[in-house]
């Protein structure tokens, strides 16, 4: 028995859609957990109550309301708003496929960097336009920070503009790496268990305790890192689009 | 890690046909063949996620939101009206009562002073009653008292007539006797 922790971030196409220039495009695991992510976000947000006391699911949609509400309001201040539904689907996106990807035989979305890239890279554009959009040449100033000399000045600000333009990476490579390790981890664990089981008989059964146990703990915490992975980029992106509102500090 | 999933997938190579075909063995995130269909699909998914969370999600759970705090603040404010309206209503109770109370004392004393000077008044006219009584009374007396006395002349006058004549047997004169008694009675007097 082999243990193979790549194989669940296949790709698998289930059927062809069409095709643009050379490239096929077809309806994937990666889509159909997409579509999933999109549908638990709408029954939660749509079917949930309407009571003056919230039950259970209603709490549960009330809560991620007024917590990225407020994450918005105090990271990017009341300008930020404007934002709160691409903020809000960024979040719930992220954290509802990180918690659907913990279950054993599904599909994590944000596993591959060309999604946790595509995301960063509209955040980052977001940004970039609304900003220029807003304030003009005066967004610039995000490059220029106040009080700093003369003479380190242009140092400064090559680093800003770096920085700046590194954004989407860390951005991206944060959420990708973070959910790539977790699930390669619990795979590896979880697959001593029955290696040692196979290969040793009762003694291996009887030794695989721990990595049981192991694997159920990194259950926990993995369970943490999705949900404070989707709170991080959240957080970034407000911290990047009060960029775009207040520039200049 | 490549290497390994080669490996893997050539000896699973009969369930996971379709599944391998296309990637050759490449580590999967870095696979750039699937690259196209997963931006496609992310697209789509999150345009329509975006439609249905701006359009009809944040809203929805948003007016149920914002409804539970207007009517949590409305009810607050009909409380603290409720109050007030309380606050005022003992306010003018109380002052009620001091009124009642004050009118009470003013018609209390107003009655006790009117039947006093009813009684006084009927004191006085029955006191003016006795008094005159009292005159006539004396007036009375005084007359019975003359007239009394002017009994008490004659029967003395008689008296002594009566004993000057036992004594020396000869009647006096009456204008002597009368005299006599006259300055006897004045002498009393």
């Amino acid at each position: 028995m082999k243990i193979d922790p790549i194989h669940q971030f296949n790709i698998e196409p289930l059927f062809t859609i069409g095709h643009i220039g050379d490239h096929t495009i077809a309806f994937t695991n990666s889509t159909l957990y997409m579509f999933v992510a999109v549908a638990l976000i709408s029954v939660l947000m749509l079917a949930s109550g309407r009571q003056l006391v919230p039950g259970r699911l209603q709490s549960v949609a009330e809560i991620s309301y007024e917590f990225v509400a407020s994450t918005i309001r105090s990271t990017a201040g009341a300008e930020g708003m404007k934002f709160f539904p691409l903020i809000f689907s960024l979040f719930m996106f992220i954290c509802v496929s990180n918690l659907v990807g913990i279950i054993p035989y599904t599909f994590t979305i944000s596993s591959h960097l060309i999604v946790t890239a595509a995301l960063a890279l509209l955040v980052f554009f977001t940004v970039l336009i609304y900003g220029v959009y807003k304030n003009g040449l005066k967004f610039f100033k995000i490059f220029v920070p106040s009080g700093v000399p003369i003479y380190i000045l242009p140092l400064v600000m090559f680093i800003e503009i770096l920085s700046f333009f590194l954004r989407p990476v860390s951005h991206s490579v944060r959420l990708f790496a973070n959910m790539l390790a977790g699930h390669i981890a619990l795979k590896v664990f979880a697959g001593f268990v029955a290696m040692l089981g196979v290969s040793l008989g009762a003694i291996g059964w009887l030794g695989g305790v721990m990595p049981l146990a192991l694997t159920v703990a990194l259950t926990a915490l993995e369970l943490l890192v999705a949900f404070l992975q989707a709170y991080v980029f959240a957080i970034l992106t407000c911290i990047y689009l009060n960029d775009a509102i207040h520039p200049g500090h | 890690m490549a290497e390994s999933h080669g490996e893997a997938s050539g000896q699973k190579a009969g369930a996971h046909t379709e599944a391998d075909g296309g990637h050759g063995g490449a580590f999967p995130p870095f696979d750039s063949s699937t690259f196209a269909s997963q931006l496609v699909s992310l697209a789509i998914a999150f345009v329509v996620l975006y439609i249905i969370v701006s359009r009809f999600a944040l809203p929805r759970v948003g007016g149920v939101i914002e409804a539970r705090q207007n009517m949590i603040e409305g009810d607050l404010a009909e409380a603290q009206k409720l109050k007030d309206e309380s606050a005022a209503a003992l306010k003018a109770y109380e002052n009620d009562l001091a009124a009642a109370r004050s009118r009470a004392q003013a018609i209390s004393s107003e009655t006790r002073e009117k039947l006093n000077a009813a009684s006084e008044a009927e004191r006085k006219v029955l006191e003016d009653k006795l008094t005159a009584k009292l005159h006539d009374a004396e007036k009375t007396i005084a007359a019975t008292r003359a007239a009394a006395m002017s009994n008490v002349r004659g029967i003395a006058a008689d008296a002594a007539t009566a004993i000057v004549q036992r004594l020396t047997g000869v009647a006096p004169d009456g204008a002597a006797v009368n005299g006599a008694v006259d300055a006897s009675l004045k002498g009393q007097a």
